[in-house]
Order: structure tokens, then sequence, then C-alpha cells
């Protein structure tokens, strides 16, 4: 039910926008006016999201340690997964951002007769993950070229890179591949494991199938559709010069992959994409493990209700001098 | 209560039991073995709680006070406002499912909603249905609940089938700590009455006696004599144990237990000993006389408000520092919380341990030391005479407790210490130890008797982890350093491996610290006796070589 209500979303969407552009002709909204609401929506949506989490006060310092402290000198402590400076606490979230750290540690537990508990690696949820992110930053920067003239020597070699293959023509670009493979991956998962799919909403299945929709429209346009690239490139550089163009001759697919680029966008803020922000602020990653050294403040800390010393003499003082135990008044 | 437990094979086939109708129809089954009772009016009356009233579980009316659901939206609300962890917690899980097999509730029982993502989903769908936009309009498609009192049910039920272990957090990609989650979730759940005897009357027995057991001053000096006495017995040493003493230089506190039930007992004896050998200048304390804090499991106004007396009782007594004793929970408060609570500690000094100098400046601020890292230092100067052949007789495994490990990262200090006072010691299997340790399924205050199943179903991989090391290398000793785990191993151990005991890292270093004048001795401090058949049993026993 949650794969059906999440597909169906992408299908209207889909359909909607080349009933607009096929049919209505609305190719001004959804080549500029839509781009540039979604682009809004996003950069407000995103700044207004970290700034409600940003306001609320980290009252306590509790990071997760996965390793030794700093304690005693001859005791080799853990500095990245159990970092004790701001430079550890740089270096651990580096390794967690970059390279999904926590993952990396995943295990699969099954508990056989006996009962005997059994662990296994399971790296395939880490593998899928760092493939998708990194295909998907890799076609993310790939993109600038429809953005600038002349295209910059970088992205070119990324390109070049990305294309080592030297397959097809055009070029096959491996994160091309590799993205829809995971993408397709990371959904299969969902509905195979049947964890996954009890505790899977319908958002974690239209995330899923909105990057495919933006993914295979965009291989569809590269490799099948030849799209012509000097209009696109008109139309993208006028949206960034604020002198927006849409020139004739561009295929309804490019339409589709922009719409859907777009809903992307407008939904990222409010959704659990949010996790690309949200980790940099995770307490339990982003804090030193220097609590006793360094005290922490709690902006909120109010005093409380405590039962004083005197108040527990003046209960139990005749046992206490019953029982030679020393007190402050006689 | 025993005759309703099933037999270890029989509970230990576990399934995956999803309902049909999914998780978002709140349901709970409050089968005998599975909950906690409720608390006694009495104790939330002196406790100022809202509240008190006379209810079970089990009761259709939970007598909830007028306008609940208004009260935990509004404690949500103000929740979200305070604490960054939980708007973060709930904003950014994407459900990948990494955690779902890490929680050793959901191992030992296949419970869809033992799955730390779903626990915090109970919470999470709430949150949408009444904070989100989406939530309003979309409801259950957007993945939001009424709050219901089925759902606080179901709340009630989870949020008390979780040991706030933070084993999860170590395998989220961002982080997200149930423990967090659930404590949060706590806090709301006493905002309209509901929380567990087994929480409360601790918590009200510290608050007024200065311990969780209730223990009053005069009891409080009879255990401690009573140690000495036996110490004097068994060693021929008699030890000095003040009490209350003003001046000296260290203030030392342990968890209430290590004085009041066994097998903690022996790392009491443990301690005194040690004390006594390096002459220690310290004190206990009859108003600090526990170190645990089970306001950590109920929430951070009643953690802070028995954490109060630490560094009251240290400022009244005079002393430089404070040295505390074994145990899990009350170091996550100690190490975590106290400091940023209660400090600053400006009229303590830096721990500087008197035998051997070193200065404890990872404990700069907070001035509080841990025994395995004080005991560590001693050993590394080799301040001890030590003769780990008196310990012979056990192989022993150690468990890291969960706060130690998740919450500060001890891995080093206890085993150090082992090491030096055992010669047969064998670690679990990697991924059960160190900061994948598992939880003896009893921490955060449901350590009791009436929820027996979940404990014994929360502790099945800890407790097969030791039975790995059991059979294959004769471990017949569980280490650990934490209270807790001591009241609750050795019954989950009897269940699932019978013939492994529990005890503590100083009781090892009791038996193989050799006193200056001692008579030699005939029992270790367990009163067993040393039997010449150890050395046979060791000759079996070349792997530990």
């Amino acid at each position: 039910m949650t794969i059906l209500i999440s597909f169906v979303t992408i299908v209207m969407l889909i359909l909607l926008v080349m009933a607009g552009v096929g049919v209505g002709g609305w190719r001004v909204l959804f080549g500029t006016v839509i781009p540039y609401a979604a682009i809004a929506t996003f950069l407000l949506g995103f700044i207004y999201r970290v700034t409600l989490w940003a306001r609320s006060p980290v009252p306590f310092r509790i990071p997760t340690t996965c390793g030794q402290q700093k304690s005693l000198d001859w005791i080799k402590p853990s500095r990245l997964d159990n970092p004790h400076t701001g430079l550890g606490v740089v270096g651990r979230m580096a390794l967690e951002v970059l390279f999904f750290r926590s993952l990396f540690r995943n295990t699969r537990s099954e508990v056989r007769e006996g009962p005997r508990l059994v662990y296994s690696a399971d790296k395939w949820l880490w593998a899928a993950g760092l493939a998708f992110h990194w295909s998907f930053l890799i076609i993310f920067l790939r993109h600038f070229k429809y953005f600038a003239e002349p295209i910059p020597a970088w992205l070119l070699t990324i390109e070049h890179l990305d294309g080592f293959f030297q397959v097809g023509l055009p070029v096959v670009l491996a994160t091309d591949l590799i993205i829809v493979a995971a993408l397709t991956f990371l959904f299969l998962r969902r509905v195979v494991d049947p964890r996954l799919r009890y505790i899977s909403l319908v958002a974690d299945h239209f995330a899923l199938f909105l990057l495919l929709g933006v993914a295979l429209s965009g291989v569809y346009m590269r490799y099948f559709a030849k799209t012509d690239i000097t209009r696109v490139k008109e139309l993208a550089t006028g949206l960034l010069s604020f002198q927006p163009v849409v020139p004739d001759g561009i295929g309804l697919v490019f339409f589709v992959h922009l719409f859907l680029v777009s809903v992307l966008l407008a939904y990222f803020p409010f959704s659990k994409l949010m996790h690309m922000a949200g980790i940099f602020l995770s307490p339990c990653r982003n804090m030193a493990n220097n609590n006793r050294a360094r005290r922490h403040i709690n902006p909120w800390n109010y005093p409380v209700k405590v039962h004083t010393y005197e108040e527990y003499e003046d209960e139990f003082r005749d046992v206490m001098k019953a029982a030679e135990l020393p007190v402050e008044k006689d | 209560m025993a005759e309703a437990i099933k037999k270890p094979e029989e509970l230990g086939r576990v399934q995956f039991q999803p309902s049909r109708k999914g998780w978002m129809d709140p349901h709970v089954d409050f089968r005998r073995g599975t909950w906690n009772y409720a608390a006694v009016a009495e104790t939330l009356r002196y406790l100022d709680q809202p509240n008190p009233r006379k209810w079970s579980p089990v009761d259709d009316d939970w007598k909830l006070p007028e306008g609940w659901e208004k009260i935990i939206l509004e404690g949500l609300r103000d929740r979200l406002k305070h604490y960054r962890s939980l708007q973060i917690f709930i904003d950014t899980c994407v459900r990948c499912g990494a955690c779902a097999d890490k929680c050793h509730f959901f191992i030992g029982s296949g419970d869809p909603k033992n799955m730390p993502v779903l626990r915090a989903e109970l919470l999470r769908s709430v949150y949408r249905n009444d904070f989100t936009t989406a939530g309003k309009i979309l409801g259950k498609i957007a993945g939001g609940r009424k709050l219901t009192v089925d759902v606080l049910k179901e709340w009630f039920y989870y949020f008390y089938q979780c040991t706030e272990c933070r084993r999860c957090s170590v395998f989220c990609p961002y982080g997200i700590d149930t423990a967090e989650v659930t404590m949060m979730a706590r806090e709301l759940m006493n905002l309209v009455g509901l929380s567990i005897e087994w929480i409360n009357t601790p918590l009200s027995n510290c608050y007024r006696t200065g311990n969780h057991l209730g223990v009053q001053p005069h009891g409080f000096k009879d255990s401690i004599d009573f140690a000495v006495d036996e110490l004097e017995e068994l060693t021929g040493v008699r030890v000095d144990a003040p009490i209350n003493k003003k001046g000296t230089e260290i203030l030392f506190v342990a968890p209430s237990a290590d004085y009041f039930a066994s097998p903690h007992y022996y790392t009491l004896l443990g301690y005194l000993l040690l004390f006594h050998e390096i002459g220690l200048d310290y004190t206990w304390s009859t108003y600090a006389s526990e170190g645990g804090n089970f306001g950590l499991f109920h929430s951070a106004e009643m953690m802070k408000r028995l954490n109060s007396k630490i560094y009251m009782e240290a400022k009244r007594l005079g002393v430089k520092w404070i040295l505390g004793g074994e145990c899990g929970h009350m170091w996550r408060v100690m190490h975590q919380y106290m400091d940023t609570m209660n400090g600053p500690a400006d009229f303590l000094e830096v721990p500087r341990s008197p035998v051997t100098g070193t200065r404890f400046d990872h404990a700069a601020s907070t001035k509080m030391v841990h025994i395995t890292e004080f005991t560590a230092d001693l050993i590394h100067h080799n301040k001890l005479k030590l003769d780990p052949s008196r310990n012979d007789h056990w192989r022993v495994t150690f468990h890291d407790s969960c706060n130690p490990a998740r919450a500060m990262g001890w891995i080093e200090e206890p085993r150090h210490i082992i090491r030096a006072v055992c010669n047969h010691f064998r670690e679990m299997p990697e991924n059960t130890i160190k900061e994948q340790t598992f939880c003896c399924g009893s921490g955060s205050g449901i350590g009791t008797d009436e929820n027996m199943e979940v404990r014994l179903r929360g502790g099945l991989p800890r407790a097969n982890a030791v039975k790995f090391v059991h059979e294959n290398y004769g471990v017949n000793l569980l280490l650990c350093i934490c209270a807790i785990d001591k009241a609750t191993l050795p019954p989950l151990l009897e269940y699932w491996v019978p013939g492994v005991e529990v005890g503590g890292v100083h009781e090892m270093v009791g038996n193989a610290l050799i006193l200056k004048g001692e008579n030699e001795r005939a029992t270790d401090l367990r009163g067993q006796p040393y039997e010449p058949e150890q050395v046979e049993a060791e000759e079996t026993e070349k792997t530990h070589a």
C-alpha cells in the first residue's frame, strides 16, 4: 500500500508535467516558474529547518563513545571513535559523512535453534548507501557544465574519470549505472526484507521513487532521447543569470527531468532527506568526550528541590548518634 | 513467577512477529512477565509527582488526568525546544533499519516494536501528526498517529522495554540514540503519572535516606562494620572504614547494592582491602550513600535532585576529590551530567593519586575518578603486591557494561586490572564486547521480577556470548563493573547458561592483593576454600598460556 501510494504519486507527477508541457504548452511554467519556486523553497526551507534545530540548545554533552577514552597517559585513546578534542570530532564527523563509518559496523544477527546467536558482517547497506550518495554527488557536480561557459577543467576531469570505461556512444558514465543500481537495491531491500517492509512509510518509498525518476529521466535523455544540449544550456544559464528563456526544441523528457528535480528540491527541507544537515548537528556524534575535563554548560539549567544534609540529619540524628556517627548538631 | 516462564529452548525460539495491520495500529498485550508494576501513589507524592493514584497497567482505565493529551503534547513541544537531540533524532531518521537487530530486546523477542527504529516511531508518529504540516493534512499517509489511550499504553509498554543501553546509537549513521528518545518519552509519561514502581520506590528512598535501598545511617554503618569484621576473619587484617569523617582527602561513593546485595558485597570487600593496603585517606558518607541514580531512568530533573547530594556532601566533608565505585548508569550520570547539572565543583581539587602522584587531568573539572582508573594506575606503577594465582579457580570473562562502554569508553582500564589479578581471562566474541557490548537486559530501572520474561529475552544475546566462552574455554565467572549487572546477570545466567557466576573486578583485586601482615588465605572473599584440585584443573586448560 505504501509502495502503491508513492508510485502512483510519482506517476501522477510525471503525467502532470507531460500534460502540462505536451498538451497545455506551459513551458514557461515548468521551465522557469516551478524551478525558481523549487529552488527558493529549498533554500528557505533548508535554512528554516536548520535554524529551528540550532535554536534548540544542547543541554548535555552526550557523545556515543565507540572506543577507548582518553584517561591515563599509558592507555592509547581511540582518537576518532571516541574523540576528546575538537580535531578528533572533525575526524569522526568526516569519517561519518564521507565514508559512513557507523554503517560500516553493520552486522546481521540471527537466532538459531538452541538458541544460538550468529552474527555476520553485513556491508550491503553501507555499500549501496555509499554508492548512491557518492554517485549523486558526482552527478550533481557534473551538472555544472550546463551552467558554466567555458566548462572548467575540474569538471571535465570528473566527467572523464566517470567515463573511464569508454563504452558506448555517448560514453556510458559509471555513476549513471551505479546510482540506478544502488537506488534499485535500496528499494528492493525495503520490499524483500520483512523488517524493512514493516517499518517503511510512504515517505521512504516516495523518496526512492523520486530519486529513481530523476535518475532514469536523466539517463533516458543522455542515452536514448538525445536532447539538444545547447538549448538546455541556454535554459540553464538563463535561469542562473535571472534572465530566463525557454528555447524551442527541448524535448518533453527534459521537462519531466527538470520537474522531478524541482519536486525533489521543494520536498527536501520537509522530509527525512534533511538527514544531510541533521548529521552535522547530532549531539551523539559531533561532541568531544571530554566531559570530566571541561564543564559543559546547560543554558536552561534551573534550581531544583533537593534534600539537604541538614534535613537528612534532622530526620536521622538520633539513630546517627546511637550508631556513633558524627553529626553536625547535637 | 517461575512457573510462567518457558524453558530456555522454547523461549529461545524467536520469530519475527509483525502485526497484520501494520505497526501504526496501536496494540499491546499486557501479558504476564512483560510489564512492570505501576508506581505506588505514596512515592509519587513524596517526590511531588503528578497524578498519584492506585492503578495497574492491566486495568482498562489508567485514571489519566483531565486533558492528558494536551499535557503530553505541550510537554513534547517544550522538550523539543530544550533538547536539540530530540528534535534531530525525530527529524533525521531515514528508517534504514541498521539499528533493527542491534537491540537485545528485538533479538530476544522478535517483536518489531522492539526495533529501535520503531520504538522511536511510536513517539515520532505522534510528533508528525501534531507538529508537522504534512501530518496534520495527510495523517496516517504521512506517518502520523493521533495520541490516543492505546498509543499511550504502547508507549508505556515499549519505553519500559528499552534499557537505554545506546547500542543502537553505535550503529546508526546519524548517531540517533534511542536512550535519549526513551528518556524523553518517560518524562512525558511522568507528566500524567505513568511511572513504574521499580523506579519510583528507589527514587523516593534515595531522596530520603541517601540510597536506593532505603538503608538508614545506622544500617549503613552496620553493613560496613560487618564487612570489616568479616575481612578480619578472612585475612587477619583489620581495616579502617571511616564514615562521615570530615577533612579526609577523598570521598568514596559506591552504588548501594555494594554494601547490601550479593555478589556486589565481595566487590565491597575488595575496595576495603585495597584502600587499607594503600593507606588511603578517605571516607564513606551515609548521606551520599548511593552512587547510582535512578533519576536517569525517570527525568533530568529527578536525576539532578538526587545527584545534588554528591557535591554537597563533598563540600560539607571538605574532601579534595571524589572516587567512585563500580557502577554503570551511575557513571553515565557522573560523567555526562553531574558537572553540568550541579557543578562547578570549584571547591574541589584536580584528583591526584596519593600513591602514584598521577594527576587525573581527564577529570580536572568534574573532580571524580572511577575506581578502575584509579586501580589501573596503581597496578601500572607496580604499587600493589598481587598474587593472581589466588583467582585461579576462576576462568573469567569481562562484560563491558553499557554506559561505561558507550558513554565514556572505559575499555582498557578494567582489562588492565583483570590481566594483573587473574591468570585466566578470555574475551567474548568481538561484536558482543567493548562498544558493541550487549546489555544485561535489565538496566534503566526494569530489573525487577514481574517482567522476568522480558529480562530473559533481552539478556539472551549477552548470555549467549557468555555461553560461547563457557563452553569453549570453561569460563565460570563473568566479571563486570556495574551494580545492576551484578544484581540481574545471576538469574539470567542461571537460566541461559548455568555454571557461570557473576563478580566484580575489585573482588578479584581483593582476592589477589597481598596485604601486609595478612594470614595465609584459606578461602577467597566468597568464603570458598582454596583446594589443591585447582592445580589439576589448570593442566587441562592450556589455551590460556
